[in-house]
């Protein structure tokens, strides 16, 4: 593992494949009557939110607290930021308070990286969402969620996701979540497809390791899952799609549509939905769909990923499975 | 002091020659010219090139001292072989009236480093509503001949069609910043496959070449001329080509970082790589190199763009766009067109002297080394290979893309009217 985590593609097969069963053990800790490991005790994490996303922030927190890691939670809105003070005085100010790691959520595609890798401070940097840049937490929790759900928790232990096909839907161009699942789950092997109006694909796509495709339909007879990505309803004053309803029409996933998957398939959706939007109730409300599931994944995933940051070589769980045991 | 002679110089990159100066003239040029009573500059195979002349040089006073004065920005200028540049308008305030062109050319006189030649807005305020005074400007004692937006496009149709027209009363150029700006909207780097990867607003390569194509049918329209600044695309090389292949009016400048830099530099979202227009692709580079040579695109211009640290130092996006560029320019020019073959050193006088005099009609400037014209000339030593200091520029600002990289050629001496602004590489 690196000593940051900025970029799912910045990843090897073997790191996230590692990372994914580390947190397949977190996972057992939240089975526990004391959810409670003493890995981080005496580290201070830090989460910087200079945008509003009190899901991530939350999720991280709890995966801090689980590792007994000190957390300070700093909100960028109404503090000494929002007078003009740049992120380089703020991560220098909360470093100078002895912080071992920084999980940043920025609205500037690239900040992570240049708190990473300008010399301003020495702490680990967790990507916890920049810009339409990345999303790294949110792709390994989609991976680990699918491996779940495609091959077994158990059985999926070690095991990539070689074969499966992923559909992706919606907003590719504004999302980062797009970006790092694309990334990741290439270096996981399987196939990506990305759907989506023509103008909401980045132009220069075609480098990315994944199909594209504009026909939803057509597509999900194919998809072992599907994720489908939040559309913000005010892209069509912009003009990317002409209406709610038609976009809904096209690219929407509604109960007809779901049951052209396969059998097996599992729907997806990185929350927070736009219920009638991207997707319907039915579906969202439905057995297939792992949403919810994803939330509960997130903890592991960011455990897992704090534990190998910043843990060093013990063992995280090792007792707690021969407890289980 | 008032005689100079330059021994041994390979005027243009000739044989060498000897050059004698005489006070603000060149009174000879030959073979063992007589050093009597001048004082003696061995040259040494150095190339002697006329004075350089930029038409695009942000010196950002009045308005932000913090980043550069026409003091600081004029003896960057001499350091890099420049006699005159053209004092880009969007200073604060606006140089959109006779009195603030006056007084940004009148510190160029009084400090006497590089002649100081402004640029006047086009429209008040650089908001493209409204016609500027251009010919109170032209009247005023900086004579502004040159006229820009430069910052912003003149995106009006109507408003460009107007400007192109009026100027005509004076012999006046309209220059270009060609960038439609709601194509625009958020763009931080240009659109292709590393914005894709990178998750940066793209800037299309078709927001520059619409206005490019718009204007030159303009311009054609009314008979009248227009310029290009910093032309960064491989698409507008191929409409300006077009147009002059027409008889229009077109003339067009390339800035030193857009002939030897790409968008992939921007992978490490260090903000000294943001500018507008943007990096573009090792394909664009390519086209530009060779339109250089070929004389569709006419001249080099360096849009030296001074910025605080503060405003470099930090996310991507809040960083301000621009970079310097006076004291690296001919190093680049020399990087990519004269090692790679594709000009040579007359070339070189011709696109960074020669021509950008004449479009800005500079008085005196880029003229040819020989008896009788202006001493404005600067000694290159082409043999020169070293790594980029900032902290050795004279500049106030150090957005340099440059720091660290290992540039050939290097400016030893520069001469203004016979005057030395710059002697073994120091300011004088």
């Amino acid at each position: 593992m690196q000593r940051h985590l900025i970029s799912a593609a910045d990843l090897t097969r073997d790191d996230a494949v590692h990372i994914l069963d580390t947190a397949e053990e977190m996972a057992r800790v939240a089975d526990r009557p004391i959810k409670k490991l003493p890995t981080l005790r005496g580290r201070t994490i830090v989460n910087l939110f200079f945008e509003d996303s009190t899901r991530t922030r939350i999720s991280f927190e709890a995966a801090e607290k689980r590792l007994s890691a000190d957390v300070i939670n700093f909100s960028a809105k109404g503090s000494s930021v929002s007078k003009g003070e740049s992120l380089k005085d703020t991560a220098q100010t909360l470093e100078a308070m002895g912080v071992d790691a920084v999980v940043i959520r920025h609205g500037a595609s690239g900040a992570p990286y240049r708190l990473a890798n300008s010399g301003w401070i020495d702490a680990a940097v967790i990507n916890a969402g920049d810009g339409t840049h990345q999303h790294p937490t949110q792709a390994l929790l989609d991976a680990f969620t699918m491996r779940r759900r495609l091959i077994g928790r158990d059985a999926g232990l070690g095991q990539d996701l070689s074969g499966k096909r992923i559909t992706v839907v919606g907003d590719v161009l504004h999302s980062r979540v797009a970006r790092s699942n694309v990334d990741l789950l290439h270096t996981l092997g399987a196939e990506v497809t990305l759907v989506a109006p023509p103008t909401l694909v980045p132009v220069g796509v075609d480098s990315w390791p994944c199909a594209v495709s504009y026909d939803l339909d057509s597509t999900l007879p194919k998809s072992d899952a599907v994720m489908m990505l939040r559309v913000q309803r005010e892209r069509m004053n912009a003009a990317f799609f002409p209406t709610e309803r038609e976009y809904s029409r096209r690219y929407g996933l509604d109960g007809d549509r779901m049951a052209r998957l396969p059998e097996h398939a599992i729907v997806m959706h990185p929350g927070p939905m736009v219920r009638g939007m991207e997707i319907t109730a039915e579906v969202a409300d439905s057995d297939r769909c792992t949403a919810v599931e994803q939330v509960a994944n997130g903890v592991s995933i960011r455990m897992a990923v704090l534990y190998l940051l910043l843990g060093g070589n013990e063992p995280a769980v090792t007792h707690s499975r021969t407890e289980e045991k | 002091m008032s005689k100079i002679l330059i021994r041994g110089a390979k005027v243009l990159g000739g044989a060498p020659q000897d050059v004698l100066i005489d006070g603000g003239t060149i009174a000879e040029v030959g073979e063992d010219l007589s050093a009597e009573g001048a004082q003696v500059v061995e040259a040494d195979g150095k190339v002697l090139l006329p004075g350089l002349v930029d038409l695009h040089t942000h010196l950002r006073e009045p308005g932000r001292e913090d980043s550069e004065t026409v003091l600081t920005g004029t003896r960057a200028a001499a350091s890099g072989g420049y006699t005159a540049v053209f004092a880009m308008a969007n200073t604060f305030p606006v140089a959109d009236t006779a009195g603030v062109v006056e007084q940004v050319w009148r510190l160029g006189q009084e400090h006497g480093y590089c002649d100081v030649q402004p640029i006047g807005a086009v429209t008040v305020g650089l908001e493209g509503k409204k016609l500027a005074e251009l010919g109170a400007m032209h009247e005023s004692a900086a004579g502004v001949t040159v006229f820009s937006d430069d910052g912003k496009c003149v995106d009006d149709a109507v408003i460009m069609r107007r400007a192109l027209e009026y100027v005509k009363a004076f012999g006046g150029v309209v220059a270009q910043h060609a960038q439609e700006p709601r194509l625009t909207e958020g763009a931080q780097m240009n659109e292709g496959v590393v914005s894709a990867e990178l998750g940066l607003g793209g800037w299309p390569a078709v927001a520059e070449e619409s206005i490019i194509a718009r204007d030159v049918l303009l311009a054609d329209h009314v008979g009248s001329r227009v310029h290009i600044c910093h032309l960064s695309t491989a698409g507008s090389v191929e409409i300006v080509r077009w147009a002059k292949s027409r008889g229009i009016q077109v003339t067009a400048e390339v800035t030193p970082h857009h002939l030897l830099l790409t968008d992939e530099l921007v992978r490490t979202y260090n903000p000294v790589y943001k500018v507008n227009p943007p990096l573009r692709t090792e394909r664009d580079v390519l086209a530009l190199r060779e339109a250089l040579a070929d004389g569709t695109i006419d001249i080099v211009a360096t849009d030296h763009a001074p910025h605080p640290h503060e405003d470099k130092d930090c996310e991507w996006a809040a960083a301000a766009m621009g970079m310097v560029g006076l004291e690296t320019a001919l190093s680049v020019v020399q990087e990519t067109m004269v090692d790679t073959g594709l000009l040579d050193w007359a070339g070189v006088a011709d696109r960074m002297s020669f021509k950008p005099a004449r479009i800005g009609q500079a008085t005196g400037h880029g003229r040819p080394v020989s008896a009788g014209e202006p001493a404005n000339l600067t000694l290159v030593d082409t043999e020169y290979r070293g790594q980029v200091d900032p902290a050795g520029f004279a500049s106030r600002s150090r957005n340099t893309p440059y720091q660290g990289r290992e540039l050939p050629g290097r400016v030893t001496h520069t001469w203004l009217r016979g005057k030395a602004t710059l002697v073994d590489g120091k300011l004088t």
